[in-house]
């Protein structure tokens, strides 16, 4: 093989594990909803997480 | 209180600066090598002779492998940003997107063009526009990284937004202040600078490997020529702005420079640690009657001198910062952790008043209440002071490793320059220079490990921890991530390794 082929074949493996494997199975996106509850999840956490003595 | 996992928060930081290394052991030499070929293709042009022409197509195929290798690295960083740092990406994401974009859009995709050309373009385009291509491609992938530095000095250095409390997200008020911030202009010249030192650190070791095996001479010697003027400039063009730098964690970080330096107790007139060990096991964030040091040689009042250009000038330790009450350079006086603690909790309160309340008076009052405390709003997110002081040691021998890896390439250098003709004549030394090849690695990953180890517990200094910019996962799936990485990682690191060993023992196709 000769090596601009290597390398092709190499990034086409790549980006089929990146975008056929990692991003659906292990990469959900976290966020879910509209926008406001996007915000409201987000809102909930930043305030719950607060350290009070 | 709503409680946070501590190995969540580790196995995160785990994977992201994995990720972040990985994709940096490609970068660099892209940045570095890709400048040392378009040298020899412009020598080529200049002087007609067909020997730059096949030097600089060699380099052009190593830098080619590279390239091929580390594309879409950088992709699985910005999946993590939606999975494990959800906080983080929604709170600073109308920011911290817009130069990513940008460097996706324009920077990369310029690169992504004439690297075609590039490479395919030899016999089809004049020397000129094939020259101009190389160079191209190479400033292409150079305002690539100074997108993605404009948005990593951010973090370091938050301005040009306003919190909106209503979408609880921060948003840009002015772009050429984050665009041109002054931590983002060094960072990326100190970056970039040190890159082109891996760059022509490369081309030195591998063309030393050349003469050593007896084999492609000329061209090796050659290479090591330009290499050698190329990484000269570029690493006394390194240690100024890594002066820079320090001027500015100094300023903008002083936890960072203390950390970095193993100072405690801060003051006038400070020494520059020289030479040190530091002792094992040693509490960094609370006092003790242990010396912090088995043995520790200093430079009187040069710390002081580098990082406010005079000798008596004041550098606070760990527990000034902790402490507060020191003057700060703006005229005011330092607060004290417990002080700023206490705003950020008051911010955190009014932020969490401002969203559940009906009451228009009542909402004001609380957005008056986060606006007068929202610099501080990160700090309520802290246990204790003690969170504030990153772990010591590694942030203190990796800026060693880096300066001293730095000055040791300065020397190689200026000493290949002035002596070449009789090192490349001793096969110990060609062996040695072979060998500190990836020392260039070694100090650019120790380079990020400072800037990143030391600034924590921050993901955007002041405004967030990552305590608070992670996502609530389950630790068992960020370590299976992780180690699902390191398994990726490795497989792809030797394919590259090996296929670019292949091409060097291949070498260049010389034809006279």
């Amino acid at each position: 093989m000769t090596l601009g082929r290597t390398l092709w074949y190499i990034i086409l493996v790549k980006l089929l594990i990146m975008f056929a494997v990692l991003k659906p199975f292990f990469f959900p996106s976290h966020l879910q909803g509209t926008e406001q509850e996007k915000e409201a999840a987000v809102s909930a956490e930043l305030t719950g997480r607060v350290n009070n003595p | 209180m709503d409680t946070i996992d501590s190995t969540l928060v580790d196995w995160s930081r785990a994977q992201f600066a994995l990720t972040a290394m990985y994709h940096w052991i490609f970068v660099p030499l892209t940045l570095g090598l890709g400048v040392v070929m378009a040298i020899m293709e412009t020598l080529y042009v200049r002087t007609g002779r067909e020997f730059w022409k096949q030097t600089a197509r060699f380099w052009m195929k190593l830098f080619g492998i590279n390239f091929a290798m580390g594309v879409a690295t950088g992709i699985i960083l910005e999946f993590e940003f939606g999975t494990n740092w959800s906080n983080y990406s929604w709170f600073v994401g109308d920011i911290f997107g817009a130069p990513l974009a940008i460097e996706g859009i324009v920077a990369f995709f310029m690169e992504s063009t004439f690297i075609a050309v590039m490479y395919f373009g030899w016999n089809k385009v004049s020397k000129g526009a094939h020259l101009a291509s190389t160079w191209l491609t190479i400033i292409g992938a150079t305002l690539s990284a100074w997108w993605i530095l404009v948005a990593n000095a951010w973090m370091q250095y938050p301005v040009g937004m306003e919190f909106n409390p209503d979408t609880v997200r921060n948003e840009m008020v002015d772009f050429a202040a984050v665009a041109l911030s002054p931590v983002a202009v060094v960072k990326f010249c100190h970056t970039v600078t040190s890159s082109w030192v891996l760059g022509a650190a490369f081309v030195v070791g591998m063309s030393c490997w050349y003469l050593l095996r007896g084999r492609h001479t000329d061209f090796a010697k050659a290479s090591i020529r330009v290499a050698c003027w190329f990484g000269l400039v570029a690493a006394l063009l390194t240690a100024h702005t890594g002066h820079q730098s320090g001027r500015d964690i100094a300023r903008l970080q002083p936890m960072k420079l203390a950390a970095a330096e193993g100072l405690y107790e801060g003051g006038n007139n400070q020494g520059l640690v020289m030479a040190a060990a530091l002792r094992p096991g040693v509490d960094w964030a609370a006092p003790t009657s242990e010396e912090r040091f088995l043995f520790n040689i200093e430079l009187p009042g040069a710390l002081s001198f580098l990082a406010t250009h005079e000798w008596d000038g004041y550098v606070p330790g760990i527990r000034n910062i902790l402490e507060g009450g020191y003057p700060l350079p703006d005229g005011s006086t330092a607060l004290s952790a417990e002080e700023k603690m206490q705003r950020g909790r008051t911010a955190i309160a009014a932020l969490a008043t401002y969203r559940q309340t009906k009451d228009a008076a009542e909402k004001q009052a609380a957005l008056e209440t986060l606006r007068a405390n929202f610099a501080c709003f990160g700090y309520g997110y802290l246990s204790t002071p003690a969170d504030l002081v990153p772990p010591v040691p590694l942030t203190f021998y990796s800026f060693r490793i880096m300066v001293m890896v730095g000055g040791f390439y300065l020397a190689l250098f200026a000493g290949m320059l002035v002596l070449g003709k009789w090192i490349c004549r001793w096969k110990l030394a060609l062996l040695a220079v072979v060998l500190s090849t990836p020392l260039a690695w070694m100090a650019s990953q120790a380079g990020w490990v400072v800037a990143e180890v030391g600034r924590q517990p921050w993901a955007i200094q002041g405004l967030l921890p990552n305590v608070a910019a992670i996502s609530r996962l389950d630790v068992g799936a960020v370590q299976t991530t992780f180690f699902i990485f390191l398994g990726l990682f490795t497989l792809l690191l030797v394919a590259e390794v090996s296929i670019m060993v292949r091409a060097i023992a291949t070498g260049p196709e010389l034809k006279d």
